[in-house]
């Protein structure tokens, strides 16, 4: 018996004993893939439970939902949920999940991967999604750094952050990612930490059931590289310095709330607007200049 | 299956290459383009975009060929039959995604209007250039299957084949068209609905829980579901196994890799197609695909006046490579010339095939227009010379 | 008179609140510690036992005080603790 089946096993075993339906996740998890490869005090798996939750508190039935990922630690979510799942290329789940949703517009297709993939590699991606208004949400996991390939500098970390190409610290300037997401068209846009659990799961089903494209933005302790290398401590500490240091400003516009190496964390619903989605322009334009020659397209 | 008639224009037409290649697309069932605007492969999405909201789908212009190039697999794994149009620099920065295609096995259509390159090139001009990227350019080991037009009606008919062709092997096929047939315009007859075969996807019959949607089926090829069905399948880029689901070794990577690499090298020669004319006498045979193979024609009956014995092998799927009949023909002696727009590629597997025992001359060329005839026949001479 | 002595909420003889039993599954556990530091209800603190993987899991050593409110499975990144409804606790 190999030690993971081991483990399964003991796991097994406890869950038996417990005597009740096991836990809560079973259900949303590809069980026989947990554990999972995140590093102790990691906040990822926070970020799933919540997502979990709010599908749960949505009721959608979990087979008309697609989680498409991109490359990283948090691009691994797509693998764990136990639903349609796309782990695509570096950059690229919001145009696989453009597709996905375009061919298919039943479907409520949620782009869950890290900072780096949406944003660096992605941004354009991101930019344009935003700006066409596809129907489709997009969790980031934003931990400051490019975390799977051992806490390379990216485009979210803080000024000053130490990380393996910023060893005497960053010098550039960072994106703030509400700001980024409203000024491209996002109609809903809200910043919670992982530490937030009920409000980032309140956020993730208002970003669910709002049409067009919405932005959550998740703080979460990647605590082997950013928190080690920034000596913030471990993912706990980590979850401490967001208890101490979190202000909630809803509405608060998303020009102040960059987020510095050890400032304040603004955190809230920034943005909710709207605004047709892509398919619903392209349907009534269409219809509009083309009248009874236009078919309608419904997927 | 015959095809739907509403993306049927049934009746004779003047079609530029392109228009065609986008004809075929939506009479072969295409609904869903993602693309991004570049000489000489515009008019593909042009003519789609104006066509597609009549006969219902979808029609988006990227913002870039990463992102149409990845799109297009989106909305195939919702179910939709769809393709991606583009020429050189495009087509390099789409490779990720034929190398992602390949893998997750997602059966799609690539349109690649060969221009002269490297780099931005010749943008209006052709060139035959891009081949072995089309078949090695992703990185890692896989294989595609590559058509290679020479006329718009051409356009039109392989373009069903190459969507059939995705469908049974559950692969990415490479349209490889180049400038020349892009824009030419010639007589395009289109069939009634009813006289165009369609291939249907093999969606499984198994019910969730019991599909595996990388299990080898009939062909090696798995069968296909689509999102939504209730399999709550995994994809992933990551070599995998018969789940789906993330496998790091050498034996699944084998089981994997070497499974999508076998399903066409294994099955080639139900694959591979090519026509061929005057060989039985040959002493010489000219091999081309694609535009070339029209100057082509034109140098044998030049060479045949001239009284040499040369005969024509057109390849029409360059892609897996027709390698025992290249071997047969050396093997009975005959010397082979290979014509195409380019400085030597297709050229490495003839002469590969033909294993020293005949002489494999090149008549190679830059691009930027088609070769002259006589330059061609200058070569069936010195072939027909060394043999 | 005042009101809590006054009213019988919900017609108990006593107030009574809901009331969680925990369930930690210990191979799961890597340790964060997160569950214990943030239960409301201080239910828990990490034991001296050790799981397979070396990591202290926690225990509920206050467990008459759990409410059932889940804060432990959320915020959970292993996946390794939940709670279910058990009898309201009264009084
Ligand atoms: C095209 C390409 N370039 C680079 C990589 C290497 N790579 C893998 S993950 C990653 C960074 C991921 O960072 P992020 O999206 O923030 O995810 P995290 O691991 O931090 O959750 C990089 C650069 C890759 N897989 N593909
Ligand atoms: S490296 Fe960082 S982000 Fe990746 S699993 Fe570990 S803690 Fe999480
Ligand atoms: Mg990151």
């Amino acid at each position: 018996m190999s030690v993971t089946d081991e483990l399964k096993a003991a796991v097994q075993a406890q869950t038996n004993k417990s005597g009740d339906a096991g836990h809560p996740m079973e259900d949303f998890l590809r069980m026989d893939r947990i554990p999972h490869i995140w590093c102790p005090t990691c906040g990822i798996g926070v970020v799933v439970n919540c997502f979990a939750r709010a599908l749960e508190k949505i009721g959608i039935p979990l087979d008309d939902v697609a989680v498409v990922s991109g490359i990283g630690c948090t691009g691994r979510v797509a693998g764990y949920v136990k639903i349609d799942s796309f782990h695509t290329t570096h950059g690229r789940a919001i145009p696989f999940a453009t597709g996905l949703k375009l061919g298919n517009p039943k479907l409520k297709v949620v782009v869950i991967s890290g900072d780096g993939d949406l944003v660096s590699i992605g941004g354009n991606h991101f930019v344009h999604a935003a700006r066409r208004n596809v129907d489709i949400t997009v969790i980031c996991v934003n931990n400051f750094n490019y975390a799977m390939t051992g806490g390379q500098m990216a485009a979210t970390s803080p000024t000053d952050s130490i990380l393996t190409t910023s060893p005497y610290g960053n010098f550039e300037t960072p994106f703030n990612l509400p700001f980024l997401a409203e000024s491209v068209g996002a109609t809903y846009v809200a910043r919670w930490t992982a530490l937030h659990i009920h409000r980032q799961t309140e956020a993730m089903i208002d970003a669910l059931t709002k049409p067009g494209f919405t932005f959550v933005e998740i703080l979460a302790p990647c605590p082997t590289i950013f928190e080690r290398r920034n000596k913030f401590g471990d993912g706990l500490d980590r979850l401490n310095y967001y208890y101490e240091h979190s202000e909630i400003k809803h509405g608060e516009p998303t020009a102040n709330v960059d987020v510095g190496l050890r400032t304040k964390i603004i955190v809230g619903k920034f943005v909710d607007k709207d605004r047709p989605t892509w398919l619903d322009s392209m349907n009534s334009h269409l219809k509009r200049k083309l009248g009874d020659r236009f078919t309608p397209y419904e997927g | 299956m015959k095809a739907d008639p509403k993306g049927v224009m049934t009746g004779a037409h003047y079609l530029d290459g392109d228009h065609a290649c986008c004809e075929g697309a939506l009479a072969a069932g295409c609904r869903f383009i993602s693309g991004y605007p570049i000489t000489p492969s515009t008019e593909v999405v042009e003519r789609f975009a104006s066509r597609i909201p009549i006969v219902g789908g979808v029609f988006i212009q990227m913002e870039d060929e990463l992102a149409s190039s990845i799109a297009l697999q989106g909305a195939v794994w919702a179910g939709k039959k769809a393709m991606t149009v583009t020429s050189g620099p495009g087509f390099s920065l789409m490779m990720e995604h034929i190398g992602l295609a390949a893998m997750t096995e997602c059966p799609c259509v690539f349109v690649n209007v060969q221009r002269g390159g490297p780099s931005t090139g010749l943008p209006t001009q052709p060139a035959q250039a891009d081949m072995m990227q089309a078949r090695w350019g992703s990185h890692g080991d896989y294989e595609i299957i590559a058509l290679s037009p020479s006329s718009p009606q051409e356009c039109f008919d392989f373009m069903i084949d190459a969507f059939n062709i995705s469908e049974k092997y559950r692969v990415p096929v490479m349209f490889m068209m180049d400038e020349c047939v892009g824009h030419m315009i010639e007589r395009v007859s289109i069939p009634e609905a009813d006289q165009i075969e369609i291939t249907e996807r093999n969606y499984t019959k198994l019910p969730p829980g019991e599909y595996l949607p990388f299990k080898p089926a009939e062909n090696m090829v798995p069968e296909m579901c689509k999102v939504g069905d209730g399999h709550r399948i995994h994809v992933t880029g990551l070599t995998h196994d018969y789940r789906g689901y993330p496998a790091m070794n050498p034996e699944a990577q084998e089981e994997q890799v070497g499974r999508i690499v076998r399903k066409i090298r294994d099955q080639a020669d139900d694959i591979v197609r090519y026509e061929e004319f005057d060989v039985e006498d040959a002493d010489v045979v000219v091999i081309s695909y694609g535009i070339t193979h029209r100057v082509a024609v034109q140098a044998v009956r030049a060479a045949r006046d001239k009284g040499i014995k040369v005969g024509m092998m057109r390849l029409i799927i360059v892609w897996p490579f027709p390698e025992k009949r290249i071997a047969e023909l050396a093997e009975q002696g005959k010397a082979l010339v290979m014509a195409e727009l380019n400085y030597g590629q297709v050229f490495f597997e003839v002469d590969r095939c033909a294993k020293g025992k005949v002489p494999v001359i090149l008549a190679g060329h830059g691009g930027g227009t088609v070769h002259e005839t006589d330059y061609i026949v200058s070569k069936i001479e010195e072939a027909y010379q060394c043999r | 008179m005042r009101i809590r002595e006054h009213k019988k909420p919900f017609g108990f003889e006593k107030p009574s609140r809901p009331h969680g039993k925990i369930i930690i599954i210990d191979e799961r556990c890597k340790g964060c510690g997160f569950c214990v530091e943030y239960c409301p209800q201080d239910v828990l603190e990490l034991s001296e036992r050790f799981n397979k993987k070396g990591y202290h899991p926690p225990e509920a050593v206050n467990d008459h005080a759990c409410v059932n409110c889940g804060f432990c499975r959320m915020i959970c990144p292993e996946f390794a603790i939940y709670t279910v409804e058990d009898e309201p606790v009264i009084g």
